[in-house]
C-alpha cells in the first residue's frame, strides 16, 4: 500500500491523516506535506497515523525534522498513535522521549501543554 | 545455496518488496507470527541503508537479500558492495552526511528490535545477519 495524506484544521490546529506505509520510498512525500505547511504558517500541527501500517527510521527522521521546523516557529507537533507496533519503534529509538503521543485527535487538540 | 535469493536495483521503491518477500518466506519457515513484523521491519532497515549506500556511492550493483532456512533458525542477510562503510563511509559520501545518519538510525533500530545481529565489513563490501528462531510445525 502506498501513502495517503490529508489535512484539515480544527482551530488553530492543522490535522495531518497519514495513512498507508511510512518509508525511504514513502517518507520523502510526508517531509514535502510538512514542509508545505510550515510554509504556509501552519505550525501546530497533529500527525494521525492510526492509519499508517508501517512505519520506518526514515519515517522517523521525516518526523523529527518536522518537529524541528515547528519548533522554529514555536509550534508544536503531536502524534496521534494507538498502534503497538509503530509504537514499538518510537520507545525503542527513544523518541517517545521528543513526541507528546496522544491516543486521539481530539486529546491532541485540546492538549496545551 | 540461500533457500531465497532476491536481487533488486538499489531504488527506494523495491525495498518495499524485499519486505514482503522476507516476511513470508520467515512466515513459511516457521518463524513466530508475533516476530514478523520485526522481519519486516529490520529487513526493511537494512535493505533502505544499502540503498542509501550504494546510491551515495554510485554503486550500479544490486543490493542482495538472501533468506536462510535452517533446521532450528532463520536467517537475513542484507549485502551491499560499497567497502567500508562501518568506518564511516567513503570519502565521496562525506557530503551526504544526512543519509549517513539515516543508515546509522537504521542499524540502531535493528540493534534494538533484533538480538542475534552481525554487521559485517569486508573489502568488497558488508553485511548485515540477522537471525531468528524457528518452532517447527
Amino acid at each position: 500500500m502506498d501513502l495517503s495524506l490529508s489535512t484539515r484544521t480544527v482551530g488553530d490546529r492543522t490535522i495531518v491523516e497519514v495513512g498507508g506505509e511510512i518509508d525511504v520510498y514513502t517518507a520523502p512525500k510526508l517531509r514535502e506535506q510538512l514542509v508545505e505547511l510550515v510554509n504556509d504558517g501552519s505550525y501546530h500541527l497533529v500527525v494521525d497515523m492510526e492509519g499508517v501500517d508501517f512505519l520506518d527510521s526514515t519515517g522517523l527522521g521525516v518526523l523529527v525534522g518536522g518537529l524541528k521546523r515547528v519548533r522554529a516557529h514555536e509550534g508544536s507537533l503531536r502524534l496521534v498513535c494507538n498502534q503497538e507496533r509503530i509504537l514499538k519503534i518510537f520507545r525503542i529509538t527513544g523518541l517517545t522521549k521528543v513526541f507528546p503521543i496522544h491516543t486521539s485527535v481530539d486529546e491532541a487538540v485540546a492538549a496545551t501543554d | 545455496m540461500p533457500t531465497v535469493e532476491l536481487l533488486f536495483s538499489a531504488q527506494p521503491e523495491h525495498v518495499r518488496t524485499a519486505r514482503l518477500v522476507a516476511a513470508q518466506v520467515a512466515r513459511r519457515a516457521g518463524v513466530d507470527e508475533a516476530s514478523l513484523d520485526e522481519v519486516r521491519l529490520a529487513v526493511g532497515e537494512a535493505c533502505s541503508r544499502a540503498v542509501g549506500l550504494h546510491r551515495n556511492n554510485g554503486v550500479e550493483q544490486p543490493v542482495r537479500v538472501l533468506l536462510n532456512e535452517d533446521e532450528k533458525k532463520f536467517s537475513i542477510e542484507v549485502v551491499d558492495e560499497v567497502p567500508g562503510t562501518a568506518a564511516g563511509g567513503s570519502p565521496d559520501a562525506a557530503e551526504d552526511s544526512a543519509a549517513e545518519d539515516e543508515g546509522e538510525m537504521g542499524l540502531a533500530v535493528i540493534s534494538g528490535l533484533v538480538d542475534d545481529v552481525e554487521v559485517i565489513e569486508g573489502d568488497r563490501g558488508g553485511v548485515i545477519r540477522m537471525t531468528w528462531p524457528t518452532v517447527s510445525v
